[in-house]
């Protein structure tokens, strides 16, 4: 589904990916761990399409369409979804109102029908129970005055309504407490199916205890240095990120 | 007559209009406009020179003759669009500065209310009139005395002690002729009696796609314990001048609540001010100014706290766009007996292009020592996280820039009451930022 090749970025003048590699099929979770400025989050901009990446070589595709020659909203209308690790607040814009466009611009990408108020709102309740959201959120401007764990959830509720293929979930643990750990990992674990995949980014473990992956791959200083299953992430978290860092020393010295 | 000085000009028109006052050149009421003409004349136009219009030049509406236009024949269904959509209001209709009785359509009101022309109240009761008008609004700019030189007509209302009016008064003025550019000098005076409440719209039209200038000033009295909101909408060509000032006088209590809405017009010029005159007064300004092309939309508002114990929130918003100009001079005044006041100030302005520009000049004179006033002024961009958020959820970036714009506007309505209103306001806005 997701084909990352070679993919070298820049911000300022500043290399940070540095020759990444990554296949994500349908059906899998690949977790991608490493220490602060290993590249993780820049590695889920540049999917997803923010400004400020200069990407000087490589490439990404999306079910072999290249989406480096689509602008953001084209990559979500073609699956892509970015959980932010800072989801922004707009205050003014409803919850509701804001997904009710975006649910039916993706429609209408697809070629399906809009969804006119009454369905939407029948859509919305279903998925709102699923992840255990309750109202005042959705009518509230969006993230506006949301606590941390607010925003996380709204994020994971969002992938919820908006369905993609292609879900990479930013450092989603970051700032939650384990029951709203718990939550945004269930909110997720119901999304997987065998038609869609999951790439995580964390620095920690703990996620991975909930959301487990069938794929970690260790990314430090802009390269992938280690890939491995689950028991990866544990052995990382029982030796430290030292381990890899010298591991790969050691390696690159024999 | 080309030649002439703009004020020459003014000047000589006012002998003519002297003369077709016929008797009305001796009543009470002419001494002050007398008074005022000659005050017109010491004062003359202000130009950038003078401190309170330095960011304001009006060297090209003075460029232009204006003529007091004749009415021009319009019919109910004509007048429909200018109307708020579902509103049952009082509606006060006047053409190129003349009222139209038969367009307009008043509701039968408790006893001693007045919702009336100030011509026809100028014939039937002068002393009601002559007790407030030119006692709250000075003759302290060329515009403000050129007004009262030539006021002759305009709303009148006055709610007396304990009373109320039901529904929104509607202040329609329409304004346009065929061929020439049309002036209209409307003077209104809103008197609120005790314990009364009062709801204004105040709009303005164009009925022609020249240069048009409307010159007018409210007197806003308000009672004790009274509250009055006050809606302007400035709607009007993108070619066409106002300058308007609104001038509030607060009694104990009372509850002032204007907004200024402004969306078309070329120059727009806007003198906003309440003075709290007594304890427990609060004052809200409301302002929203959506600008485009070379329009210039200039917001002066003075806040005068002359007593303890009062309140005032002022938040103003613009959104701008093309080669336009804003101006905001927000002045806070806290005098030494002001004690205990509270005072809230905030203007933001989105800038849309980089040829759009706003002068922000916050001012606060404080001379009370127990008082918590604050201000803030913040001027930028669209947040470019916000539209990438939008953008990453299929959400195109026209389409998200519009919705961010549309949020950021609307917010200043989140306080009103009438849903009607409310859905208009927001209609409008919707369709400028279109």
């Amino acid at each position: 589904m997701l084909t990352v090749k070679d993919l070298f970025v820049k911000v300022e003048d500043k290399e940070i990916l540095k020759g990444i590699n990554l296949q994500v099929n349908a059906g899998e979770v690949h977790a991608i761990m490493g220490p602060n400025g290993s590249g993780k989050s820049t590695l889920a901009n540049v999917i997803a399409g923010k400004e400020g990446y200069e990407v000087t070589s490589g490439e990404i595709t999306l079910d072999g369409k290249d989406i480096f020659e689509m602008l953001p909203e084209e990559r979500a209308r073609e699956g892509v979804f970015l959980a932010f690790q800072y989801p922004v607040e707009i205050p003014g814009v409803s919850n509701a109102s804001f997904l009710k466009t975006a649910v039916n611009e993706i429609r209408k990408h697809k070629g399906l029908e809009e969804l006119d108020a009454m369905h939407f709102l029948k859509f919305m309740k279903e998925k709102m129970k699923m992840v255990g959201i309750d109202d005042k959120l959705i009518n509230r401007p969006v993230n506006h005055g949301f606590s941390g764990g607010e925003k996380k959830r709204n994020e994971i509720f969002q992938l919820q309504m908006l369905q993609p293929k292609l879900a990479v979930l930013d450092e989603t643990d970051s700032g939650l407490d384990i029951d709203a750990l718990k939550i945004v990992s269930h909110g997720v674990n119901l999304f997987r199916n065998k038609d869609n995949a999951v790439v995580v980014v964390t620095h920690y473990q703990r996620l991975l205890n909930y959301i487990v992956p069938d794929f970690v791959h260790v990314l430090v200083d802009g390269r992938i240095v280690k890939s491995g299953g689950k028991e990866l992430a544990l052995e990382l978290e029982d030796k430290g990120y030292d381990w890899v860092t010298n591991n790969q020393t050691e390696e690159a010295a024999v | 007559m080309q030649n002439l000085h703009p004020r020459d000009r003014f000047i000589s028109n006012f002998s003519k209009f002297e003369a077709g006052l016929n008797g009305e050149s001796k009543s009470p009421f002419h001494e002050l406009r007398k008074k005022a003409i000659s005050k017109f004349e010491e004062l003359d136009f202000p130009t950038t020179k003078n401190e309170d219009w330095k960011y304001t030049n009006i060297a090209p509406i003075l460029a232009h003759e204006f003529n007091p236009a004749a009415g021009a024949a319009l019919t109910k269904k004509d007048i429909e669009p200018y109307l708020v959509p579902n509103l049952k209001v009082n509606l006060l209709v006047f053409i190129n500065g003349k009222f139209r009785s038969s367009l307009s359509h008043i509701y039968k009101q408790r006893d001693g209310v007045v919702i009336e022309s100030l011509a026809k109240m100028l014939k039937t009761n002068p002393e009601l009139v002559l007790k407030y008008m030119g006692r709250y609004s000075g003759l302290d700019n060329g515009f403000a005395a050129l007004n009262t030189a030539f006021a002759d007509d305009g709303a009148v209302v006055y709610v007396p002690d304990d009373s109320t009016v039901d529904n929104y008064i509607h202040i329609m003025n329409l304004l346009g002729s065929a061929g020439e550019n049309a002036l209209a000098q409307p003077r209104n005076l809103i008197v609120a009696g005790r314990n009364s409440k009062l709801k204004i719209i105040e709009s303005y039209h164009s009925i022609s796609e020249l240069e048009n200038l409307t010159n007018v000033v409210n007197e806003v009295v308000l009672g004790e314990n009274s509250d009055v909101e006050i809606y302007r909408l400035q709607h009007e060509n993108m070619s066409s001048f106002q300058v308007n000032k609104t001038q509030a006088y607060q009694q104990k209590g009372s509850t002032y609540t204007h907004y200024s809405v402004t969306l078309g017009g070329s120059i727009v010029r806007n003198d906003t001010n309440t003075v709290l005159d007594a304890e427990n007064c609060t004052g809200n300004l409301f302002g929203l100014y959506l600008t485009e092309g070379r329009q210039h939309v200039d917001n002066h508002t003075f806040i005068d706290h002359a007593k303890p114990h009062c309140q005032s929130n002022e938040m103003y918003k613009g959104v701008l766009d093309g080669k336009s100009r804003g101006v905001f001079n927000g002045k806070v005044f806290v005098r030494v007996d002001a004690q205990k006041t509270n005072a809230y100030q905030s203007n933001k302005a989105i800038l849309l292009t980089s040829d759009a520009m706003i002068d922000t000049k916050p001012q606060l004179e404080i001379y009370a020592d127990d008082v918590k006033c604050s201000h803030g002024a913040a001027i930028g961009q669209l947040d470019d996280e916000a539209v990438f958020y939008l953008r990453s959820r299929g959400i195109g970036e026209e389409h998200a820039k519009r919705v961010l714009i549309r949020a950021f506007a609307n917010d200043i309505f989140e306080t009103l009451t009438s849903d009607e209103l409310h859905e208009h306001l927001n209609h409008l806005v919707f369709e400028k930022l279109k």
